[in-house]
């Protein structure tokens, strides 16, 4: 049985107690096949998630992230290499098919991110949420429609029954992603995916899907991944964050220490690119370079190095391993010393 | 995407453009393309390269077999079937050639002058209108044009590109709208450029490769038409050289025992098709990936 | 769930599109050389007498549009006119002929729609030999012309192996049968090759669509997966192309009547045509456009009641 260490939200302090995580993800290494050749996306990630708790995972594109959701639910493409584990509920998820994997599938549910693509454009939108109800819970029709018209409701859809009966292209992207989440819940799973769910949403939009998925979590006790480029958005929802790139976890950090006391590089150059009201700023802080992905670092030197301004030789001289430190995990080899002084605008 | 080049840079840039393009069809399509340009060879210098007369009948020699110099043998009138096929070429390379070079042309010209103003009136009436022509089919148009003007290669030419253009407006027409809602054409015209100017300089050239894609298939389509219509006596006429006119003419040598000319025929007819039509689905699956 | 307005739409095209076929199709007689006596005539001799029927018969002294409404009048009442030639009503020569073709028409379809759709669905939802066996078969059988297939059908079958007669109608329904058979092949030859691949182009397309990974995703089970999302959705393109594909066999068939030597309309509008009889050439046009016509309006309904976002659309 594994620890996890977990703040106590009475006392502020932190203790190990015995793991009662719902995903574990341990040491995951994917490659998939691109144009002829195998390429890794990931490269020794692992994480873990505890029941009822929501997890960020922020990353640029390139990072792997999506494809950390994809390998949860058992989506890669054929072809794909997978090392590693990833349990679920201590029971692994790798060895899972037929009918055994769709079972798993009802209790991890994943929401992606263009809801206009991910949904048959020519089946009603009950059927789309009714389907797996009925095909594998084998709840009857009616029964189904009215549980789909309830959790309509719940996401904030009022006229649900007429709702049910039309079709995507009628609905706007922000009722879709609605009823999308709706979908998802309506199997009662335990761990809900969510892969950039608002980003193709327009910003007030956004703020509602959000505020919608945060009181259901809470409600129904429902662990999440949430997947985002937008470090401030997963912030706001997740209680604690994991930063990814080129492949790899550089950070782990409950989300409230995340901008003030960031502990890698790249965490504090993101949250400081990023344009904030509240903040007059001369000039955007933009990171030099282009975001690498899995493929393309060098696997024995820190992937970050070639654009960090903190690098030494000694972070291109090996690849760093995660560092715990005061309850979070840093990839940073420097991290002891240049800790407190990764806030934005202070140089080592 | 496309800029206002002089003169001499835009030539050299179209031609190794087309260059480009063909090469992207991978070797398929260059087996293709080096099949059509032997057999546009043949039809053009046919009459040259004839190892016999073709219209000579030796009526000792009837649906004789491979014999000497006569590698695919005589047909029913005793006349060397190589050298008619030969010669054929040219009749049953031309038709298509004038359908295809009509209708793309009148196709375009339409699809542009609707796209322009797309959604206006004159949008909607030549839209209206092509809808309503597709009800004919080409073969039907070609024997109403024989019946009236008398069977030849000419009629049933007209009548087919008549028939086809309607098809080749509307698939241009999207492509059409397309560029034309592109933000350089809003830029040119800001800067006073006039609608023709605009659409000779820079929406054909950008449709180029769709127009080329879309005139090899329909060659491939009218050589079949046209054969057809041929083969029923409606086009080309004998004892002039044709494939279609071959087929029917010996079509009662298979009855008798006698198969081959009429399957050569049938040979080089699918064999200038198939090559047509390999080479413009590549051509359609290049110009799709480069609009991406 | 039937789109109705969507339905009127289609219907009033396709009665345009039939009176503006019917136009042309007697306006094809002014286009002729020579005056319209002439033309109606064939060119050949005639007396005095016949000379002032056909003169009533047409309304040849009547303006251009009187004349076209007195043909369309009588076309509506079932008189096409009359066969110079074959002296017999246009109508009664159709009446005889119609049954060839339309028969032959459907076997063929049926042959297109259920081989062609099942050649495809097998390619396309496995991959391997199979698959790109019949990728390579059908690109070369697409570009078979019907008249080239028959012969090679002819030549193979009739003459060498002599399963099936080379000519003719045969007389009862059973050897009607066995004679449409080499004809309906030959006529749906490249049709078939056509669909087939439309279909497994578009099972492809449809398996790697992202709203299949959501079903995915959420356990539907393999089978249901392919009826409901791959099957469902690909029927849209698949049940245009195959109805388009049919509609053009209507034409096709007089060819393939000609080289089998059917009595179809086809092969009696071909003969009419070489004898510049042009009544039966223009009473049997207008027939087959209008089937024509009305085959693409089903298609167009079908792929509405198939496709929501066309006729709900309409609406929206």
């Amino acid at each position: 049985m594994t620890e996890a260490t977990v703040r106590d939200s009475a006392t502020s302090a932190e203790k190990r107690v015995p793991s009662a995580d719902l995903l574990e993800v341990i040491d995951l290494t994917v490659r998939l096949p691109v144009e002829g050749e195998v390429r890794s996306v990931l490269r020794g990630v692992s994480l873990t998630i505890g029941a009822g708790e929501a997890l960020g995972l922020v990353g640029e594109s390139g990072s792997g992230k999506s494809m950390m959701a994809r390998s949860v639910d058992c989506l890669l493409p054929p072809g794909a290499e997978v090392d590693g584990t990833i349990r679920f509920d201590h029971g692994d998820v790798g060895s899972l098919a037929g009918k055994e994997l769709r079972r798993y599938r009802n209790q991890v549910a994943m929401i992606f991110q263009d809801p206009r693509a991910h949904v048959n454009p020519v089946r009603t939108i009950g059927d789309f949420m009714t389907e797996a109800l009925r095909s594998n819970l084998g709840v009857p029709a009616a029964e189904a429609r009215r549980r789909a018209a309830d959790m309509l409701l719940q996401v904030g859809i009022l006229d649900s029954q007429r709702r049910l009966g039309q079709y995507p292209f009628e609905l706007s992207g922000g009722l879709l992603q609605r009823a999308m989440i709706a979908a998802a819940l309506l199997t009662e799973p335990r761990l809900l995916l969510a892969d950039e769910p608002t980003t193709a949403l327009d910003v007030t939009t956004q703020a509602e899907v959000m505020a919608i998925l945060d009181e259901l979590r809470r409600r129904r006790h429902v662990a999440v991944l949430f997947i985002t480029h937008d470090l401030d958005l997963a912030a706001a929802v997740c209680d604690r964050t994991a930063v990814m790139y080129a492949g790899q976890i550089v950070e782990v950090r409950s989300s409230s220490l995340l901008h003030d006391d960031p502990l890698h590089p790249y965490t504090a150059a993101i949250a400081a690119a990023r344009p904030d009201i509240d903040r007059t700023a001369r000039r955007l802080l933009a990171i030099p370079g282009h975001p690498l992905s899995a493929f393309e670092a060098d696997p024995d030197q820190c992937a970050f190095a070639p654009r960090c301004p903190h690098a030494l030789d000694e972070c291109r001289a090996a690849a760093p391993e995660l560092i715990e430190l005061d309850g979070g995990l840093s990839r940073c080899a420097r991290v002891r010393e240049l800790r407190g002084r990764l806030k934005e605008g202070q140089d080592a | 995407m496309s800029t206002v080049a002089s003169s001499p840079a835009a030539a050299t840039a179209k031609h190794s453009r087309g260059l480009a393009l063909l090469r992207a069809t991978g070797p398929v399509g260059i087996a293709c393309a080096v099949i059509i340009a032997v057999a546009a060879f043949v039809a053009i210098f046919g009459s040259w390269l004839v190892p016999y007369d073709p219209y000579v009948s030796n009526l000792s020699l009837v649906w004789v077999g491979p014999l000497g110099g006569h590698v695919l043998g005589f047909d029913g009138q005793g006349r060397d079937v190589a050298s008619r096929l030969i010669a054929g070429a040219g009749n049953s390379m031309l038709g298509p050639m004038a359908v295809v070079v009509f209708s793309m042309t009148i196709g375009s010209a339409l699809a542009l002058i609707a796209a322009w103003r797309g959604g206006g009136v004159v949008d909607s009436a030549i839209s209206s209108g092509l809808d309503i022509l597709f009800a004919f089919p080409g073969i039907l148009l070609a024997v109403l044009a024989a019946a009236v003007l008398g069977p030849s290669l000419l009629a049933a030419s007209i009548a087919i590109a008549i028939a086809y253009t309607p098809y080749v407006a509307r698939v241009l027409r999207g492509a059409a709208l397309k560029e034309r809602r592109q933000l350089y054409v809003a830029a040119l015209e800001v800067q006073g450029a006039s609608a023709t100017s605009i659409c000779f300089r820079h929406l054909i050239p950008n449709m180029l490769p769709l127009i080329i894609a879309q005139a090899t298939i329909n060659f491939g389509y009218a050589v079949v038409d046209l054969a057809a219509i041929s083969y029923l006596g409606l086009g080309v006429q004998p004892p002039h050289a044709d494939w279609g006119v071959m087929i029917s003419e010996n079509q009662s040598g298979i009855l008798q025992g006698y198969p081959l000319p009429a399957l050569a025929a049938g040979a080089c007819i699918v064999l200038v098709v198939v090559a047509f039509n390999l080479l413009g689905e590549r051509l359609f699956e290049v110009t799709k990936q480069q609009s991406r | 769930m039937v789109p109705w307005r969507f339905l009127l739409r289609r219907l009033v095209m396709l009665c345009g599109s039939v009176v503006v076929a019917s136009f042309l199709v007697f306006a094809a007689v002014d286009v002729a050389p020579g005056t319209p006596l002439a033309v109606l005539s064939g060119g050949r001799s005639i007396s005095p007498a016949s000379l002032r029927i056909l003169e009533a018969r047409y309304h040849l002294n009547e303006p251009f549009f009187t004349q076209y409404w007195y043909w369309v009048n009588n076309a509506l009442h079932g008189d096409l006119g009359i066969s110079i030639t074959l002296r017999e009503n246009v109508s009664t020569l159709i009446a005889q002929r119609i049954w060839t073709t339309a028969g032959l028409v459907l076997y063929a379809s049926i042959l297109v729609v259920v081989i062609g759709v099942a050649i495809g669905l097998i390619a396309g939802l496995r991959r391997g030999a199979l698959d790109t066996g019949m990728v390579v078969v059908t690109a070369g059988a697409a570009a078979l012309p019907s008249f080239v297939a028959a012969i090679v059908l002819i030549f193979v079958f009739a003459v060498r192996l002599r399963w099936f007669p080379a000519l003719g109608n045969g007389v009862g329904l059973l050897s009607n049968v066995w004679h449409f058979t080499l004809p309906a092949i030959a006529l749906a030859v490249s049709s078939m090759a056509i669909v087939s691949r439309v279909t497994r182009a578009a099972v492809r397309e449809e398996m790697g669509r992202e709203h299949v990974q959501t079903a995915v995703s959420r356990g539907i089970p393999t089978g249901q997966l392919i009826r409901r999302h791959v099957l469902r959705n690909a029927a849209i393109p698949i049940t245009t192309v195959s109805g388009i594909t049919v509609a053009s066999l209507i034409a096709v068939a007089a060819v393939v009547e000609v080289a089998f030597g059917l009595n179809g309309l086809g092969a009696l509008m071909v003969q009419s045509a070489e004898s510049k009889d042009l009544a039966v050439v223009q009473g049997i046009a207008l027939l087959l456009v209008l089937a024509f016509v009305i085959v693409n309006t089903l298609v167009d309904l079908l792929y509405a009641m198939l496709d929501p976002r066309v006729s709900v659309g309409a609406k929206a």
